[in-house]
């Protein structure tokens, strides 16, 4: 197959120096980031080429978030529905992509009437008529693909529905006229008539024709005439029992009924009268008199359609299509891409539609959901693409991905992925750590989304990011949390470092709300724990439970929680216990303390605090830090003892 | 049939609040600001759903919210309340606290005051996390744990509570007019006594077990003991201050952070939270005995937007009490008030019988008949 490159539109940026682009490096559905390189021996920049963010992203923002509402929906269809329930949900789903592309029209036209954006107003009516363009055949989309029986006539119908869709000035220019004060003599008036003729709109026709036929009495009869034909012309309802084929009876009746008014030249005297009549017979040529008011050759298409081969089947619509648009379009002008989409959609080739519209639209929006929906109607034949995943998914994810980069509607993408089987959870979890999280409450966002799909090592690394930052700027109750959250021991562990140290350089616990309050989480890490119990000695000491003090401290050392610097800081702390005048400390807790103490020395040197002495209210008798290291231990050894013999001596 | 309008406005919503209603009248609020958030350009908007007088054809767009005016702001809007009828207080990601004036006349709004640095770090600025408001006075909470108290029409800074907290305060709220309490991400429900000096708080309340960070806190508004909050794992917690320093009751509500609760101002026995999960509960204690019935006469309440899809949230009972010592409750109901696939609803306000509330989605509803 052919493929013909169209050469894409230039735009120009407003910035006035004119940049080379070298590479294009991020693309989301609102901007650009394009390298260019510098001057000689200078650095590449990057900019960010952004379509005038101010004027219409709120607009673009709404419809996306709208689909993104139809599109989750569209997901939880259940599967397990039979095809012919799901048929009609898969249609009002198409009609809201349709309402929510058609109010992002509205708005867009709105905003290009402005007068201050004149500017724009160029760039703003491409946006129009691509959203235009966009709303009037996503349906027909979706029409002839799901919901076209192939069997029954109707299409001829749909496709009048979509053409009155695209001609909807019509119904205002009939008022404009019906509102004027002899509306038969309007110069628009003709043009309404035929208008609504060449739409199959014969009621609407009937009605205006009345007007003339007011005003020349005298052709009443030719009037009256043309009315009855008008009324008569079967329509083809695929609801009533009518099968096909008496139906098409019916019409060539009907057809040669008006044939034969031709031939007698009953409306010779009105041209008007009779350019109707020829249309109503299918003549080609009057119809392409009329081109002005068609204005599309697939408006012609479908009127040709209409009165030549009302019952024609899908399987012929493309041969109709092909012959349309030639004699539509004169031979100098060349087809629009956007025509050359809507000829594959006449021949059902879905993958060319959505080829085509990859390549003209300048968005994966559209082409991402329309395929989605077509995917979910089990009309896109699942083709593997090369690298692994089919084409819905790889459209959805191309569209998601540029979501992301949005500052704001990164959220959005996080469902598109979550329903891209294959990649979708790759593609999540390295986008959503590049998200800058300024504030605890974006972060938590982030974190939930990370949980609910199980992505904990994303979960990880977020919480110690945020615990880091806590940790800078000093704020370890808030750093402590964060790493109880991400269950990450390792942090917890240093944040119970700088506490202690913190409690060793000052001889107070900074924070006491958090480590008096720590609950279940102490578990984490054994130096929190101990961090926890250290404390809650302290409190059992100013509180005068010694006894309880005591077990706790013993417990510490014996039970290898605390780390081994701290041993000496906690030998101290036993000091004052031991020298109380009543005996704490058993005959087999003192042994215990002197095997630690043993332990102590048999290893490394330890420096000793004495301000902590201070807090306990106790000033030792000699000054402990001037004292060499062993004579220091030697003296807590005589203490000990000095219990322990005291202990025994009472039994 | 009432129904639910969403607005899509763009802009991804942090709070939503009512302007306050004089007492003495019976009306019903008509306006209400939005502040935005997760945006490079964020804004204070004004919005208006008053009765003109029109007519609409088009009865499902009856009361769509209409935009008066609107503002830049700094940063993230991480909390709103209104001062009075004419000034809006706002917390900041940048840890300013903005004081703004809305024109009736000219239909704008103007930066009336500006604390930049109320929030700080020692290198950088720290987010403003929560505001409350008891005019003149003005109480503001951050990430930094620092509590300040300002003043309407005076520069400087009243007080400041220092180190008042180790972890970051996710919100605040008057018990009485010298008390404050706040929550934290530690868990903790913390009182403060303006009236002594120092920095410590005056009570500390915490749910023993698993340190849950809280984000939303609402005092009763009859009984000024009796508070609820909400937190990260969704639970919904009555407490009492006056006695011990656990929970009356915990109530499962929602599947992730709750991240504001409601009581109903005039009629107490409703409350209402919303979630990052995209639900908005309304609860009501009943005093009936009788098992509540589901369905029964409670108005089912239907989304109607642009896209005009039909909901899928049904409603749900909880049978639990909720002691708030009033009359006697036997049983709560709760009811889903916006339909299920909703990204998170991040803020809720209440008054008489109209409740707005804002979303992730870029979406704002109104509901304009609130059983209650």
């Amino acid at each position: 197959m052919e493929e013909v490159d169209v050469e894409p539109t230039t735009t120009y940026s407003h910035d006035s120096n004119h940049v080379k682009v070298q590479s294009i490096l991020l693309y989301n559905p609102l901007s650009l980031c394009v390298s260019s390189g510098g001057s000689a021996g200078g650095c590449p920049f990057v900019h960010e080429v952004r379509k005038d963010e101010d004027i219409y992203s709120p607009i673009l923002r709404k419809l996306f978030n709208e689909s993104h509402h139809i599109f989750v929906g569209l997901q939880r269809i259940r599967e397990d529905l039979p095809s012919k329930n799901k048929k009609p949900q898969f249609v009002s789903i198409s009609k809201n992509y349709r309402s929510v592309i058609r109010a992002c029209m509205e708005e867009l036209q709105q905003v290009a009437g402005i007068p201050s954006l004149s500017t724009l107003k160029g760039f703003i009516s491409m946006m129009s008529h691509l959203s235009l363009w966009c709303k009037q055949n996503f349906n027909i989309f979706c029409t002839l693909f799901v919901v076209c029986d192939p069997l029954a006539g109707s299409l001829v119908l749909h496709l009048l529905d979509w053409v009155r869709l695209h001609k909807a000035d019509v119904d205002e220019k009939a008022r404009e006229v019906l509102a004027s004060e002899s509306p038969a003599e309007h110069q628009a008036y003709w043009d309404v008539v035929i208008s609504y003729v060449l739409q199959g709109r014969m009621d609407e026709a009937r009605q205006v024709l009345v007007k003339q036929a007011a005003l020349q009495p005298a052709a009443r009869v030719m009037f009256k005439l043309l009315d009855n034909l008008l009324m008569k012309m079967p329509i083809f309802n695929p609801g009533e029992t009518q099968t096909l084929t008496e139906f098409d009876v019916k019409w060539r009746h009907w057809r040669e009924e008006v044939d034969h008014c031709l031939q007698d030249q009953s409306f010779a005297s009105n041209r008007h009268l009779e350019d109707i009549c020829k249309i109503l017979v299918g003549d080609e040529d009057v119809l392409l008199e009329y081109k002005e008011l068609l204005s599309t050759w697939y408006h012609f298409l479908v009127t040709r359609l209409l009165f030549s081969h009302p019952t024609v089947k899908p399987t012929e619509l493309h041969y109709y299509a092909q012959s349309s648009m030639h004699m539509f379009l004169d031979t100098r002008s060349v087809p629009e891409p956007l025509d050359s989409i809507l000829l594959a959609a006449f021949e059902f080739d879905i993958h060319q539609v959505i080829k085509d519209c990859s390549i003209a639209l300048n968005n994966w929006w559209f082409v991402g959901h329309l395929t989605d929906l077509l995917d979910h109607c089990k009309l896109l034949q699942s083709h593997n693409l090369h690298f692994g995943s089919n084409l819905r998914e790889f459209l959805l994810l191309e569209y998601a991905s540029g979501l992301f980069t949005h500052h704001s509607l990164w959220q959005l993408a996080v469902d598109y992925f979550d329903h891209c089987p294959e990649f979708g959870r790759v593609y999540l979890e390295l986008q959503i750590e590049r998200v800058p999280l300024d504030t605890e409450r974006k972060a938590l966002k982030v974190i939930r989304i990370c949980e609910q799909r199980q992505m904990t090592e994303q979960v990880r690394s977020i919480c110690k990011i945020m615990a880091k930052k806590a940790l800078r700027n000093n704020r370890l109750g808030s750093a402590l949390s964060w790493s109880i959250r991400a269950k990450d021991a390792a942090f917890a562990t240093l944040i119970s470092e700088r506490f202690l140290q913190d409690y060793c350089a000052k001889g107070t616990f900074s924070d006491l709300d958090l480590i008096d309050n720590l609950g279940p989480a102490m578990l984490l890490s054994d130096r929190l724990t101990f961090l926890g119990k250290y404390r809650e000695f302290h409190r059992l000491y100013g509180e005068k439970r010694f006894s309880d003090a005591a077990k706790l401290l013993l417990s510490l050392m014996t039970a290898k929680i605390a780390p081994h610097s701290f041993w000496m800081t906690l030998l101290t702390d036993a000091l004052p216990l031991l020298e109380q005048k009543e005996v704490i400390f058993s005959a087999d807790q003192t042994h215990e303390l002197m095997f630690c103490l043993e332990e102590l020395t048999s290893g490394k040197s330890v420096p000793t605090p004495d301000r902590p002495m201070q807090v306990l209210g106790y000033t030792p008798p000699y000054p402990l830090s001037n004292v060499c290291f062993p004579f220091n231990l030697l003296i807590h050894c005589f203490i000990i003892c000095s219990n322990l013999y005291s202990c025994l001596a009472r039994g | 049939m009432d129904g639910i309008n969403a607005k899509y406005v763009s802009k991804k919503i942090s709070k939503t609040r009512w302007r306050p209603v004089s007492s003495s009248s019976l009306q019903q609020p008509d306006i209400f600001a939005t502040g935005s958030w997760d945006n490079e350009d964020n804004s204070i908007s004004i919005w208006s759903i008053g009765e003109n007088g029109v007519s609409s054809m088009d009865d499902e767009f009856e009361g769509d919210p209409q935009l008066l005016c609107e503002y830049k702001h700094n940063g993230d809007v991480l909390d709103l309340q209104f001062l009075d009828q004419d000034r809006i207080v706002t917390a900041s990601s940048t840890g300013a606290v903005t004081i703004f004036r809305h024109h009736h006349n000219s239909q704008t709004l103007s930066v009336s005051q500006l604390w930049e640095r109320a929030h700080h770090y020692p290198c950088n600025n720290a987010p403003c996390t929560g505001v409350v408001c008891n005019s003149p006075e003005i109480v503001t909470v951050g990430e930094d744990g620092r509590i300040m108290l300002f003043r309407a029409d005076q520069e400087g800074v009243l007080r400041t509570i220092e180190m008042a907290d180790s972890s970051a305060i996710h919100a605040v709220t008057f018990l009485r007019t010298t008390e404050i309490l706040t929550v934290n991400s530690i868990g903790q429900l913390k009182l403060w006594d303006f009236r002594q000096p120092g920095n410590e708080p005056s009570q500390i309340l915490s749910l023993t077990g698993d340190r849950v960070p809280l984000h939303c806190v609402d005092r009763h508004p009859n009984q000024q003991h009796i508070v609820a909050t909400g937190g990260q794992d969704g639970m919904l917690c009555i407490w009492d201050v006056r006695q011990g320093n656990m929970p009356i009751s915990l109530m499962e509500a929602h599947t992730s952070e709750m991240w504001e609760v409601h009581f109903h101002p005039s009629n107490p026995g409703h409350l209402f939270s919303c979630s990052e999960d995209g639900s908005l509960l309304h609860w009501e204690t009943s005093s009936n005995t009788d098992t509540p019935s589901l369905q029964g006469n409670r108005i089912k309440l239907l989304i109607i937007s642009r896209s005009a899809i039909a909901p899928a949230g049904g409603n749900q009972s909880l049978i639990n009490a909720w002691l708030t010592g009033d009359s006697s409750k036997g049983h709560l109901e709760t009811t889903h008030m916006l339909p299920s696939q909703m990204l998170s609803v991040n803020s809720l306000d209440v008054l008489g019988q109209c409740l707005v509330c804002g979303t992730d989605g870029e979406a704002i509803y109104v509901n304009r008949y609130v059983p209650i």
